[in-house]
């Protein structure tokens, strides 16, 4: 074939195209190599939601802000809508939940990082809470005593080191941040820079909170050993069981949700976001165009351990204890569930998927719970054959099929 | 971390901003030195997997503005060749130069891309999951860090350079679709388009037109006569008519086998050439 031909032909045909459409469109002269006729007229930065997402947020914030403490505190206790203590716990810890799902849906749904150690990062978040809850037990212990009372039962006469500070709870909310963050930074720069990535990484991540776990379980480590912390009294000085404490955690925990939503909308709508799901999609060709993807990584992973962090720092006060079971690796299966069944790479699905899968656990629990491992079992099975893409896929595909 | 420096770190020290080196020229950090003719230089270089030798002693310069057509039979070390200058696999032995004064051997993938090397794999390789202009906003030729990423707005100059590239591609009316929606030859020419994207000095293609109907062979090489004269292009390809187009009368082409230059010239001095004849072209 005369390919020559073909390539002193080809510019110039291309360019008198260009040319000749312009012309049509009437935006440049024709024969003059004029700006592009076609325009993208993309926002610089797309909007965070939508008007209609934005109003129905806006109900929702309303209907919980006024609805929950109205049902919790005004209505009697044999009213039909009054929120008992149990249904606001349960509820509270679901929404717990809902964040941590939302923060591994970061990492997994948008990065391509499948941590099976989120657990870690929740429970981290929940100790530095439970830190502050025991100090400010006070000596209204079982020992009376200043130090909590696991340190009296193995006869410690200080706090260690790390325990100073933990009665402020501006401190303690630092490290509820911090301590987490850190975790992370060092393991994932270092899993990152090896560029250990998929089923390994998954594996490690195992690892992790496995080690932890152990290591929490140790008398000597300074935590609790396997019994963790429990017995809370106050938190700020407050009742920590008074219905007006338990709302204004429910509050703070709706808030705390709606706000990381945001946050994982602002940063998944974001050019970062685009390249993390590049780095998920073809990591190789992302490298050839400059990106170095360590720092993505470490960015969203880190964003991540912190959101689960601060879902368990909110997680503890309303449950009333914190034990190194958290750290168990089945916890941290369970969340990855969660969001397969809500639907990952969705922001939506994965607190779809901790409400569903936890609600469902709550009533096999309490009516038949010699059937609930088998329930998850099925659901581990029939998920990924029927909805890949989980719940929200399935919605979604429900709506276009209604358009058609 | 010593052995992944970035490019500033390298070009750092007594020529950072801009002075007089001893060769009497002018080196800024960053910046290509193409003073002595060569964008790209290897010397002796050598890869061993496992004793097997991928790249046995190669020697290769490429002069800035060139279009060099590299082909030889499957197993002479084309792509290993392309795997060392951009960072993928390391040389066992050898020196690889960008310009006069960029050490590749010592810099990892996303340095060297954005020292200004592109890459265009041999299977199309596009975001699949992101619209056609995101493709091409991930390319542009940007900060990289995920700082600026967080901040970055699509701000209208930057539109316009993908509208730009968009109309070069004649994909306006796909600028929307996901990119793994697109056909084979579509998906091969967003694929250029984002090594436009990314403006680079110095283009390595591998076997472009593999796998494209004529139609599609046409509207590349439509493309790639856009590009020449605007960077350094290597070429690695197997179909001998495509090669000849690109390489004319004088250009030159690079004769490979068994990880060695067989022979170098223009086309048709490595035709006649007994060697080559011997082990690639045939009789």
């Amino acid at each position: 074939m005369a390919y020559r031909q073909v390539l002193d032909e080809a510019a110039p045909q291309w360019q008198k195209d260009r040319r000749e459409r312009g012309a049509q469109a009437g935006t440049l002269p024709a024969g003059s190599d004029g700006p592009a006729r076609f325009e993208l007229a993309l926002p610089e930065r797309p909007a965070l939601l939508g008007r209609r997402a934005w109003i129905a947020l806006a109900v929702l914030v309303a209907a919980v802000g006024v609805g929950v403490p109205l049902c919790a505190l005004v209505l009697p206790a044999g009213h039909p809508l009054h929120l008992s203590a149990y249904g606001m716990t349960l509820v509270g810890k679901l929404m717990c939940y809902a964040i941590a799902a939302l923060a591994l849906d970061l990492v997994w749904g948008y990065c391509g990082i499948l941590s099976l150690g989120h657990g870690l990062f929740f429970a981290l978040g929940g100790y530095a809470m439970g830190m502050y809850l025991m100090r400010s037990i006070g000596r209204d212990g079982h020992y009376q005593s200043d130090l909590p009372d696991f340190m009296v039962f193995l006869d410690w006469k200080e706090l260690p080191w790390f325990w100073h500070g933990t009665e402020h709870f501006a401190y303690a909310l630092l490290l509820v941040i911090l301590v987490p963050a850190a975790v992370a930074w060092v393991f994932g720069f270092f899993a990152f820079r090896s560029r250990v990535k998929g089923v390994y990484l998954s594996i490690i991540t195992q690892a992790m909170t496995f080690a932890a776990m152990l290591l929490f379980f140790r008398n000597e480590t300074g935590f609790g050993g396997n019994n963790g912390f429990t017995d809370f009294k106050r938190i700020l000085g407050f009742g920590i069981t008074q219905p007006e404490t338990r709302t204004v955690l429910f509050l703070t925990t709706f808030a705390a949700l709606v706000l990381s939503f945001l946050a994982a909308r602002a940063v998944v709508t974001s050019k970062l976001g685009r390249v993390a799901t590049g780095i998920r999609d073809a990591e190789s060709r992302l490298m050839f165009l400059g990106y170095s993807p360590l720092g993505y990584k470490l960015f969203i992973w880190t964003l991540s351990a912190v959101l689960c962090g601060i879902a368990g720092a909110l997680y503890v006060p309303q449950v009333g204890i914190i034990n190194p079971s958290e750290m168990s690796p089945v916890n941290s299966i369970e969340m990855a569930i969660w969001v397969a069944v809500g639907g990952r790479g969705t922001l939506f699905g994965p607190i779809v998927g901790a409400f569903a899968v936890n609600g469902a656990k709550s009533v096999f629990t309490t009516h038949f719970a010699e059937y609930w491992l088998f329930f998850l079992g099925a659901i581990f099975v029939l998920v990924p054959l029927f909805l890949p893409r989980g719940i929200v896929g399935l919605l979604r595909r429900g709506r276009a099929g209604d358009a058609a | 971390m010593s052995a992944r420096a970035t490019v500033d770190d390298l070009q750092a020290g007594t020529n950072a901003s801009g002075s007089v080196t001893g060769l009497g020229h002018l080196a800024r950090a960053g910046e290509i030195d193409v003073s002595h003719g060569p964008i790209l230089y290897l010397e002796a270089v050598t890869v061993m997997f496992d004793g097997f030798k991928a790249l046995d002693d190669l020697t290769l310069s490429i002069d800035e503005g060139e279009l060099r057509c590299v082909i030889g039979p499957n197993g002479a070390g084309k792509t290993t060749m392309m795997d060392v200058v951009t960072g993928k696999t390391r040389p066992t032995r050898g020196k690889v130069f960008l310009g006069q004064t960029m050490d590749l051997s010592k810099m990892d993938e996303p340095s060297i891309a954005r020292a200004g090397i592109g890459r265009k794999f041999q299977k199309p390789t596009v975001f699949s999951q992101h619209p056609v202009w995101e493709n091409l906003e991930l390319a542009m030729n940007t900060r990289k860090d995920w700082w600026a990423s967080l901040r970055a707005r699509f701000d209208r100059q930057a539109q316009r350079q993908v509208e730009e590239v968009l109309c070069m591609l004649r994909l306006e009316s796909e600028a929307y679709r996901l990119a793994g929606d697109l056909s084979h030859g579509q998906k091969q020419r967003l694929e250029i388009g984002m090594l436009l994207m990314q403006q680079p000095r110095l283009l390595l293609l591998d076997e472009p037109v593999a796998g494209m109907t004529d139609h599609e062979t046409m509207e590349l090489a439509g493309l790639l006569a856009r590009l020449k004269g605007s960077c350094s292009i290597v070429v690695v390809e197997h179909d001998m008519d495509f090669v000849a187009a690109l390489a004319g009368e004088t250009g030159r082409v690079t004769v490979m086998a068994e990880g060695r230059v067989l022979a170098e010239g223009t086309l048709a001095s490595v035709r006649a050439d007994e060697a080559v004849i011997e082990s690639y072209l045939g009789r």
